[in-house]
């Protein structure tokens, strides 16, 4: 196995999809790190730049998520309760069996993500001609050009036998009516192919951009030594995605334990059999403007905020994202 | 390979925290608490009242003819209309935009309608010791001439510990529709008890495959079902207590109707709002058990079912043999005043003239009203019509039989039964072995809803 002392970032000529505010941020710093050739001017022009970043960022995250956590430990009336919120959110009946579809959404999900990106970007990159390479591109990009809530409308259809253009195969595998092919033990799946749907087109383009990145010398050194397309998709190509395919979660797990707009549409297009409460978000929405418990609806984001950036930590640590090149 | 410096990290971090210490600390020292004036004469405490002020309506489309009507008899009163989604289909906007007024502590408007019938259970509480957003009606704000004019009943869902929070636009007791025509050429007669009922069900999906008489795949099931059954799921007998018993004899004679029918083909577990319903059984309804509004949402919509005129006989609701027959009740709009209103007395002409006037409530109003004499004339109106083989008495007579064990509670009996037991009924599950886990979801949604579930 080949050992990198350095490595080379793909960080600004990546079209990356902003996925979520995090990318932005990732973006920046990385192109930062070509820091020795930066002149007094261009560094009195860096702050200029991410000013509306710094801007939005408190505005629409830091703020509101420090009011929710204002929110979380205070009664309605505004007292100190450091636990209450928390201990009636997690006794509710409906939190445990949220938590586990989410769970098992984002674990479907991230493995499906992570594996099929991979292996897909891979392959486009090893395809040599060139008009067949960027057009499976633009096919895989496609989807993910349709905003969130519209592109799950377009499922409505897909999944319904009745109306969807693949209804011959729903109906080869058993299923008649649109309420058989909803069934609260199919739904995790079916989230999760629409997620990957939507969303896995962008970063097989990252990933495809950042192949392009390892330099040639590289591969052609394999290639001399002998090393199979296999061998260099093992050897060299994963290794050297490893930050790539970390930010790919870090992101995709921020969006994945926030779902929402899947089941809510869902809910109201199968009248209610796909519950409203189905995810943790939608369970917070429920406390908020059901209950009219803005609170509880804090303590539940608070929860899904530490377990997210828990697991967000993981991810870094282990893809070494926070590694900078410059010795 | 470097990692960030780990002093410049912890220093970001502190500075962090301390950031966020100071946003707390601010928010903190933002919430105070509201007081409340003193009680008005009205039975709360009144916003500052100015007589000329235009009063804000809040309306579904439906319901823009009513404020129209209004208008045109009262010009010297302004009113600003706003149109959203009537609260339809458990978006639940009324509540959630009452939520987020009540923590900003102004925006209220002054009258909304809501196509539900169960936000008294909420509006008549105040959020965290506020005021409640629905006015108390019966003591002095409506005359007491006109609640009592409402049919018997048709405020139940208005009603609170005795007092009265909103007015009733219209009912929706369920009846017995059938086609006539059909009924004639199959030789059949109609049933008069439940029992009657299940038989003619069997023998139709015998004799002819494909007919139905009924559905079972709505989320207002249970309440044409299993309420006009007496099934005790949704006896409210406190502002915030409830009695859940879903092991009765009377829940589960209709369960094992419904499960039979099911499986015979006799009745679909088809939603009648799909496409697939209207696809397959156009010119297959023999007879539907369901709300007075079916008439115009199903049978006499060239986008449903479309059947012709002179068709559709409605009968009233059935018994069960050898007991009196009650009705079940889906929907029918309420009209609520906001206690915050600064013209309380528009906001009060505004609700007894769109619940009471023949203008809006005869001449221009889809559904049965719930104002009786209005019912009266609405009910002769449409049998002129012509669209009807019989006359529609059997609506007047249903709209008194609601039967009253079944409360409105703050939580959405039709979201439980779509979760728990639709499913059942799509994959060919029985209803009758699953009514114990139906009475356990309901009891798990209403002690999360705040109500005390009596043993």
């Amino acid at each position: 196995m080949i050992e990198l002392t350095t490595v080379r970032s793909a960080g600004s000529e990546t079209p990356s999809r902003p996925a979520a505010g995090g990318g932005r941020e990732e973006q920046a710093r990385m192109s930062n790190s070509r820091g020795t050739r930066q002149t007094a001017r261009s560094r009195s022009i860096g702050p200029l730049f991410i000013t509306p970043y710094v801007v939005f960022t408190l505005a629409f995250g830091v703020i509101p998520g420090l009011y929710a956590v204002y929110l979380a430990i205070t009664d309605a009336q505004g007292g100190f309760a450091p636990t209450a919120n928390f201990a009636r959110v997690i006794d509710d009946f409906r939190f445990f069996s949220a938590a586990r579809h989410v769970a098992a959404f984002v674990v479907i999900w991230l493995v499906a993500l992570v594996v099929l990106v991979v292996l897909l970007a891979i392959v486009v990159h090893a395809i040599r001609v060139r008009w067949l390479s960027s057009t499976a591109r633009l096919f895989f990009y496609i989807p993910g050009a349709l905003a969130g809530a519209s592109s799950v409308m377009l499922w409505l259809f897909v999944l319904d036998p009745v109306a969807s253009p693949v209804g011959p195969l729903l109906r080869a595998l058993g299923f008649d009516s649109f309420p058989s092919v909803i069934q609260p033990s199919h739904l995790p799946l079916i989230f999760a192919i629409i997620a990957f749907w939507t969303g896995a087109g962008g970063w097989i383009v990252v990933m495809y951009g950042a192949l392009n990145n390892i330099s040639t010398e590289i591969m052609e050194a394999a290639r001399i030594d002998g090393a199979s397309p296999v061998q260099i998709a093992l050897h060299i190509q994963l290794p050297l995605l490893r930050k790539w395919i970390a930010y790919m979660a870090v992101l995709s797990l921020a969006a994945g334990t926030q779902l929402f707009v899947e089941p809510s549409l869902l809910s109201q297009a199968s009248n209610g059999v796909v519950p409203n409460d189905y995810s943790l978000n939608q369970l917070a929405y429920q406390y908020a403007f059901d209950l009219n418990d803005f609170n509880g609806s804090a303590a539940i984001s608070v929860l899904l905020l530490v377990v997210a950036l828990l697991l967000s930590a993981v991810f870094v640590a282990k893809g070494g994202l926070f590694e900078t090149e410059d010795a | 390979m470097n990692r960030i410096q780990p002093r410049r990290l912890v220093r970001q971090i502190g500075f962090l925290g301390v950031a966020g210490a100071a946003v707390v600390a601010a928010l903190a020292g933002c919430s105070s608490s509201k007081s409340s004036s003193s009680n008005g004469a009205y039975g709360f405490p009144e916003a500052e009242q100015r007589k000329d002020s235009a009063i804000i309506v809040w309306v579904d489309s439906t319901r823009v003819p009513a404020v129209k009507a209004f208008q045109e008899a009262n010009p010297s009163i302004k009113v600003k209309t706003v149109t959203y989604d009537g609260s339809s289909n458990g978006s639940n906007s009324f509540k959630t935009k009452m939520a987020l007024y009540d923590r900003a502590g102004k925006g209220w408007p002054d009258v909304v309608f809501s196509s539900q019938n169960n936000d008294a259970s909420w509006a008549t509480r105040g959020t965290a010791g506020g005021q409640a957003f629905a006015a108390r009606l019966d003591k002095g704000l409506i005359p007491s001439d006109t609640l009592s004019g409402f049919t018997p009943g048709a405020l139940n869902p208005c009603t609170v510990d005795d007092k009265v929070y909103c007015l009733r636009n219209d009912l929706s007791q369920t009846v017995l529709w059938y086609n006539d025509t059909l009924l004639k050429q199959f030789g059949y007669s109609l049933p008069t008890t439940w029992e009657d009922y299940q038989a003619l069900g069997e023998k139709v999906a015998k004799e002819h495959p494909g007919y139905i008489v009924g559905s079972a795949g709505d989320t207002f099931t249970p309440e044409v079902l299993m309420w006009s059954s007496k099934c005790q799921a949704n006896d409210v007998t406190g502002p915030k207590a409830v009695t859940v018993n879903t092991d009765s004899a009377e829940c589960k004679r209709m369960a094992a109707l419904i499960d039979k029918l099911v499986a015979d083909k006799g009745m679909t577990p088809l939603s009648v709002f799909t496409p697939e319903f209207v696809k397959e059984y156009t010119g297959k309804v023999l007879m539907m058990p369901g709300p007075a509004w079916y008439a115009g949402a199903i049978f006499n919509n060239p986008e449903s079912l479309n059947v012709p005129k002179g068709q559709m006989g409605v009968a009233a609701p059935l018994p069960w043999k050898g007991e009196d027959a009650v009705a079940g009740n889906v929907g029918g709009g309420t009209w609520f005043l906001s206690s915050h209103s600064a013209n309380l007395a528009a906001a009060a002409k505004f609700l007894e003239y769109v619940t009471t006037a023949d203008a809006y409530q005869v001449d221009e109003a889809p559904g049965y009203p719930a104002y009786a004499s209005a019912a009266a004339k609405w009910v002769s109106k449409q049998e002129q019509s012509g669209y009807f083989t019989t006359d529609l008495s059997a609506l007047t007579a249903a709209a008194g039989k609601v039967w009253d064990g079944w409360g409105y509670p703050s939580y959405s009996q039709e979201a439980i039964w779509a979760k728990t037991m639709t499913p059942l009924l799509t994959s060919g599950k029985s209803i009758e072995d699953n009514l114990g886990a139906w009475g356990t979801a309901i009891k798990d949604q209403a002690q999360v809803a705040g109500y005390k579930v009596n043993d």
